[in-house]
């Protein structure tokens, strides 16, 4: 079964063909249904190979399906070990709910199959990512994403934002595409190939810190780039243009987390350069602080979640970069399940509320929504980090791994807890405006509670929040041990016993509590308070990063472009207009030659003889 | 020696009747000049042992040529010197410049390696009697001296159209 | 002093009546003068032909100044009738006025 893995790329692929080509004729809601069976399918197919990896018995297994640049010595494979098994059941399980939650959201959109076949694009791509077998693969699968997402981003394209998103998206993440094609480059003048297996298995000898410190910088700009981290983060909340399912399965559960994917997968090298452990952590922690502070003034409900998904990010940078990487992929799968119930569940309350966003015009739909609202809870409880639920767990796992460093990533420890603070605490306001309180909505609006091709999707969705966390309780690693055979030969955090993880874990678990606390008292009154003025604008702001890439990036290559296109149409386009003015000129200057004149005629011939005899001697022999 | 005199008496002969031809205004006297440097190539050519060309010189250039060519310029009218104003400027100095330019290339070239002029010279019994070019004329060249004899055919009927069907006459009295 | 003709000064003496005819071809005006020039030059070439046909002891170059000859000849006859038939058009001797082929 494990040979016919590639069937998981391959079936999504061509679904999404049929649908580009044929959709129109397939119609709304078959090619949906069928898009939702193509993701289905390969679901079940990668679960099969996947229960080997659980009791133990099969090992990873290289797929090798064809060769794809000799010259480099490149070929097509599949990498299926713990982690690519994992990555495939998230994109293609959480994948399969969206596409059925989709089915009822897009009702009615014109552009219906077109949707499901840009959708299925991307399983596809994201799956080629995840299951790459060496760098130029998942490089593949690394562009292929990102331009699905901007076709998604810019589904709408006909309103100008959307289509600036999608631009953006695409550009920005350009500059990650960069630095991973600079490490590929690094990696192959120091290894002779791209191939994981060779490489994490000679990388001790054969890297040089430096050189590994390089490598290990670019691959974290790349990820920063697709995992929004500072300073390219500034895509994902304009992303929220695209319909919410696309922000439910892109910008929440799968394409950003293929950042922190890849660099839990060059986990081998990243223990090589321990700088850069520290930059990443670093750099983790802010992203993380700074979405947060963000998440808090927001008013529209999908930017809340957006600068949350930054945020959450940040924390799973953070565990990568203090190399704690089976933490940081727990968290990885439990923000995937809770952050697109989250979206969904906020779609479900955009759909009921006919494309309403703003929180100020929401409130006390838990009578109207029932199933949204408990779900959503679920969701909620998970994200601030209460126990049992999953985020709790895999939160505290990476604040834990954090402080096993001791030192000055005590500093980090505690900055990652203030963001957990700002997290409950965020979530929780979003949560109460939303649900709770008194009714805010404009009149006519009419709130009802959404159809089961959504609500469905909630259910199941909310059934793994809830119940994923015990997967990896610290007394019962099972994650841990299932992610073995992939970070084998990589340091796990040191020196936590059992008592100081609990301590850890009661800390965070206070944290989390205050945060729900304040928002609650703060928001779950009948006056609201009112956020306005001085910080809380400039926070609604985003504290004007925007403006400043705007200045200092945008601006003076717009002005270089358009200096560019002035030389093209003055130099380019005046050498070829010259061309044809010097040809007439010379040919106006010439043309007193033909004067009409017998004289003129026979002077010429006269001097055209004197000229030709010389020539003639001189080239027969000279005088 | 008397032939180094009588190249030298007739050279400047020619060469004064071509000057003569090229300078003189009236046009009557460019024609007298050319007559006499045609008489003179006539001795040249008897120097040369050329005894039938020579005659034919006399007979064919000088006799009939030269007449005809009076005759039009008699009947042209244009027995008046014509004006010489209007001359483009600097004309005369390009034309000797380009006329010196050509006699000197031609004698280069002349002394140069692959013009095989030898200096030997009468060391060949030539005889240029009409006998010996009539043999050559009507027997190897017999179908190039038919072309000929086709080509003044040619040339007197064309002459003919010319002046019987050419260019319209402006006055009824005008015949040739 | 011991001198004798030899070919190249005919053919010397050639070259300067040749030059002379191609002298009187640019400077005239008159078209039956820059004939004559032509026709100057024509008895040039058969200077040339007569005196190399000494030299080598062939008689073809008396035969080809012969046919020269007759060539010119027609040449003049026809050459003539087209400059009668201009100029009684025109009643003007003047080449430079015939320039109605400039380009």
């Amino acid at each position: 079964m494990t040979d016919l893995i590639w069937l998981v790329v391959v079936i999504p692929l061509a679904v999404a063909l049929l649908n580009l080509f044929l959709g129109r004729r397939i119609g709304e809601p078959l090619s949906g249904w069928i898009a939702f069976a193509a993701v289905a399918v390969p679901f079940a197919i990668a679960v099969g190979p996947t229960m080997g990896f659980l009791t133990g018995d099969s090992e990873a297994t290289t797929v090798h399906l064809f060769t794809w640049i000799p010259v480099l010595g490149v070929e097509a494979e599949i990498l299926w070990d713990p982690l690519s098994a994992l990555l495939t059941l998230i994109v293609t399980g959480v994948g399969a709910l969206i596409h059925l939650y989709s089915i009822g959201y897009m009702h009615g959109d014109e552009r219906f199959p077109r949707f499901f076949a840009y959708l299925n694009l991307f399983i596809a791509s994201m799956l080629v990512l995840v299951l790459a077998a060496n760098y130029a693969v998942m490089f593949v699968g690394w562009e292929l994403v990102g331009l699905s997402s901007y076709l998604l981003i810019s589904f709408w394209f006909t309103k100008p934002t959307a289509a600036a998103a999608g631009k953006k998206a695409f550009i920005v993440n350009r500059v990650g595409d960069w630095g991973f094609l600079v490490a590929m480059m690094l990696i192959f003048a120091a290894f002779g190939t791209f191939d994981f297996h060779t490489i994490f298995a000679t990388a001790p000898g054969v890297l040089s810190v430096g050189m590994a410190t390089a490598i290990t910088l670019l691959l974290f700009v790349a990820a920063a780039g697709k995992s929004a981290q500072i300073p390219l983060y500034v895509w994902l909340p304009d992303a929220m243009e695209g319909p919410t399912p696309v922000s439910a399965l892109i910008h929440a559960a799968t394409m950003v987390t293929a950042g922190v994917f890849m660099m839990a997968r060059s986990a081998v090298l990243f223990e090589l350069a321990p700088v850069t452990g520290g930059i990443v952590a670093t750099v983790g922690v802010l992203t993380a602080l700074l979405a947060a502070v963000v998440a808090v003034a927001q008013k529209d409900i999908k930017r809340v979640l957006a600068y949350s998904t930054i945020s959450q990010l940040g924390y799973m940078v953070l565990g990568i970069g203090v190399g704690a990487y089976s933490a940081s992929v727990f968290h990885l799968t439990t923000h995937a399940f809770f952050k697109a119930l989250l979206f969904l569940g906020a779609g479900s309350v955009i759909h009921a509320m006919s494309g309403e966003q703003d929180m100020d015009k929401m409130g006390g739909l838990r009578k109207k929504m029932p199933i949204t609202f408990i779900t959503m809870g679920a969701a909620w409880l998970a994200i601030s980090g209460i126990f049992p639920f999953s985020g709790f767990w895999s939160k505290d796992e990476i604040l834990a791994g954090v402080f096993a460093q001791g030192g000055a990533w005590y500093i980090l420890w505690a900055a990652g807890l203030v963001a957990a603070l700002l997290t409950a605490f965020y979530m929780t306001r979003l949560f109460v405006l939303t649900f709770l309180g008194r009714p805010r909505w404009d009149d006519g609006i009419e709130p009802h509670e959404s159809p089961n091709t959504m609500t469905i999707p909630l259910i199941v969705l909310a059934t793994f929040t809830v119940s994923l966390g015990l997967v990896n309780t610290p007394f019962r690693l099972a994650f841990e041990h299932f992610l073995e055979p992939a970070f084998r030969g990589v340091a796990h955090p040191e020196g936590l016993t059992d008592a100081l993880l609990v301590v850890l874990a009661t800390v965070t678990l206070v944290v989390a509590i205050a945060g729900i606390v304040i928002a609650w008292r703060r928001y779950n009154a009948d006056v609201l308070p009112v956020e306005e003025g001085g910080w809380w604008d400039r926070a609604l702001a985003g504290f004007n990063v925007d403006d400043v890439y705007g200045r200092f990036i945008v601006a003076p290559g717009k002005a270089a472009s358009e200096l560019v296109a002035d030389a093209d149409a003055t130099l380019i386009d005046g050498a070829a207009h010259g061309i044809g003015v010097g040809v007439k000129a010379v040919g106006v200057g010439l043309q007193p030659v033909q004067s009409g004149k017998v004289r003129g005629y026979a002077g010429l011939l006269a001097v055209a003889a004197i000229v030709l005899i010389i020539g003639m001697v001189v080239v027969g022999g000279g005088f | 020696m008397a032939e180094v005199v009588v190249f030298g008496i007739f050279a400047t002969v020619a060469l004064a009747g071509a000057i003569s031809m090229i300078a003189a205004h009236n046009p009557v006297y460019s024609a007298i000049g050319l007559l006499s440097t045609m008489f003179a190539l006539a001795v040249m050519y008897i120097l040369l042992d050329a005894h039938f060309v020579a005659a034919v010189q006399v007979i064919v250039y000088a006799g009939a040529v030269m007449t005809l060519f009076l005759f039009v310029i008699m009947l042209i009218g244009v027995d008046k010197p014509d004006a010489y104003g209007r001359q483009v400027p600097g004309q005369r100095i390009v034309t000797a410049v380009i006329a010196v330019g050509l006699f000197a290339a031609i004698v280069l070239a002349a002394r140069s390696a692959w013009i095989t002029g030898s200096d030997a010279f009468g060391t060949f019994e030539l005889n240029g009697t009409i006998e010996n070019v009539a043999d050559e004329l009507f027997g190897t060249w017999t179908i190039v001296f038919l072309s000929t004899v086709m080509l003044l055919t040619i040339a007197a009927l064309g002459t003919i159209a010319l002046a019987y069907f050419g260019i319209e006459v402006e006055d009824e009295e005008a015949t040739l | 002093m011991d001198l004798v003709v030899t070919s190249s000064w005919y053919m010397i003496l050639a070259a300067a009546l040749f030059s002379l005819g191609v002298a009187g071809v640019l400077i005239r005006r008159n078209a039956l003068v820059m004939f004559m020039s032509i026709e100057l030059m024509l008895n040039s070439i058969n200077l040339t032909f007569v005196a190399v046909s000494k030299d080598l002891g062939l008689i073809e170059g008396q035969v080809a100044a012969l046919f020269v000859m007759v060539v010119a000849a027609a040449e003049v006859t026809v050459g003539l009738a087209i400059i009668v038939a201009i100029f009684r058009k025109r009643s003007s001797a003047n080449v430079d006025e015939l320039s109605e082929m400039r380009g």
